[in-house]
């Protein structure tokens, strides 16, 4: 069994969200609580842009959330950076404890699962569950220059420049986590760094069919089931290892990287990164949950395990999903 | 333990192969073909400018020609123009010497934030590095190749 189903159902009492000016652009960017009018938010460094805008959000759920910091008991948060830096230098603005959390782009379910679970046991009152990524701190680490003149590839996605945080409580009015199930590594061998969606699709799949088979549901149950950022290609991927396993989840499913981009000019297969997620969770669907046009969806983020080095000594990419159910 | 050779799932792969956007290969080679060729067009027209205007013959010729693609490049990799031609051009911008010159400005100018010693000038090599190191390599050896001929003939 690797499915958890909350007895006391956490509350995600507010969410605090943070964009570039790029991801404010599209159908998601009318919910994100602040967007930047430059990608630099005024500071020098990208990684110091992507600290602030992380630690912008957490401070937005905060307020929002009406609870004093001290009652916060943790924050649970990560990013994409080397020893995820934007996460621990947003973390010392705070007088509250720090986990740190990565799992490349699935740490927003990762930190979720894990205050949840805080949570339910009865542990803490209240958690702060956040991620960020920032486009070009990501490039810069696991790409090329920004300005370097070179063509991307089709299979290629975005990183999403955005944080996105939320408050969970044991009390409150809101959505409810009221499920999770922890996803394994699974590696099918893809080497492609460019085509990061196929490296992920198989554990998303092997992820939602575990949910359904121990919680004995079928797609029919939920109203959305959403991915984290398996851009076009990869949901097309998932959408056919899941049929061929005997699930139909064509009705239901929505990827957050599809989403939160009008693709234009060259994000091609969508958003990604740690932010792509928690971004769009936090604005656009914890608005629909809250005025409850949706009420049973299940979040699963997506992540790509790889490091510039991995992939330099010719490893495959393996990949890992982690599933949060939440109903309103 | 398993190495990734083991994690193969070869049915996957080749699902993954004929299924995924393939590079638009005929658009790609004409946009190549364009802005390659006014590059070196460019390039030769400093050429005619150099040596019927000033009168510069040989080495000093081609010498002075490519500082001043170089200097054209780097200038537009410095206002941020020549990423989007390179989006556009793709192997029609790298190519060129002006290429060379994106090459080695833009991680220059991308690392610049951890300092002048450490960020900029230990990472300005780092793609045009392998460049150089296999330039000169081979020109070493094509010299040497030269040079046998040479003696044998």
């Amino acid at each position: 069994m690797r499915t958890i189903s909350f007895k006391n159902k956490p509350v995600i009492v507010a969410t605090g969200t943070t964009s570039g000016p790029k991801e404010g652009l599209g159908e998601v960017g009318k919910y994100i609580d602040y967007v930047s009018k430059d990608d630099t938010f005024g500071e020098k460094t990208f990684e110091k842009a992507e600290t602030k805008m992380l630690y912008t959000s957490i401070k937005q759920a905060l307020e929002f959330s009406k609870i004093k910091e001290e009652d916060i008991n943790a924050i649970i948060s990560g990013d994409l950076l080397n020893q995820i830096i934007a996460s621990t230098f947003s973390a010392r603005n705070f007088n509250i404890g720090f986990l740190g959390v990565y799992n490349a782009c699935a740490s927003f379910t990762e930190s979720l699962i894990l205050g949840a679970t805080f949570l339910d046991g009865g542990y803490f009152n209240n958690v702060i569950c956040a991620t960020s990524s920032h486009f070009s701190s990501a490039e810069r680490q696991y790409r090329y220059p920004l300005e370097l003149g070179c063509t991307r590839p089709p299979l290629s996605q975005w990183t999403v420049t955005g944080a996105g945080a939320l408050v969970l409580s044991n009390k409150g009015n809101g959505p409810k986590i009221v499920g999770a199930t922890i996803g394994k590594i699974i590696d099918y061998g893809v080497s492609d760094t460019n085509n990061m969606c196929a490296a992920m699709a198989p554990c998303a799949m092997d992820v939602i069919k575990t949910h359904f088979i121990e919680t004995n549901t079928s797609p029919k149950d939920y109203d959305l089931i959403i991915t984290g950022d398996l851009g076009a290609f990869g949901s097309r991927l998932l959408k056919d290892l899941l049929w061929e396993k005997g699930f139909d989840i064509q009705k239901q499913h929505v990827d957050c990287g599809e989403l939160i981009y009008n693709i234009k000019e060259d994000e091609f297969q969508g958003g990604s990164g740690a932010g792509c997620s928690s971004l769009v969770f936090c604005s656009y669907f914890y608005n629909k949950l809250k005025l409850k046009k949706l009420n049973r969806i299940l979040l699963v983020s997506t992540g790509a395990l790889l490091s510039s080095v991995s992939s330099q000594q010719n490893e495959t990419i393996p990949g890992i999903a982690h599933l949060v159910e939440v109903e309103c | 333990m398993k190495n990734s050779q083991n994690f193969i799932n070869q049915n996957y792969l080749t699902y993954v192969h004929y299924n995924s956007p393939k590079t638009k290969e005929k658009r790609s080679l004409l946009r190549a073909f364009w802005v390659g060729g006014v590059i070196c067009c460019i390039g030769q027209g400093f050429r005619y400018l150099l040596e019927f205007g000033l009168g510069l013959k040989g080495d000093e010729l081609s010498g002075f020609v490519s500082m001043i693609m170089i200097f054209l490049g780097s200038l537009l990799t410095g206002l941020g123009v020549y990423d989007r031609i390179g989006k556009y051009a793709g192997g029609g911008s790298i190519v060129p010497i002006t290429g060379f010159a994106n090459s080695v400005v833009s991680p220059a100018m991308e690392f610049k934030t951890e300092g002048y010693i450490y960020g900029l000038a230990a990472k300005m090599f780092v793609i045009a590095g392998p460049i150089i190191v296999f330039g000169v390599a081979s020109s070493v050896l094509v010299g040497l190749i030269y040079f046998v001929g040479y003696l044998i003939f």
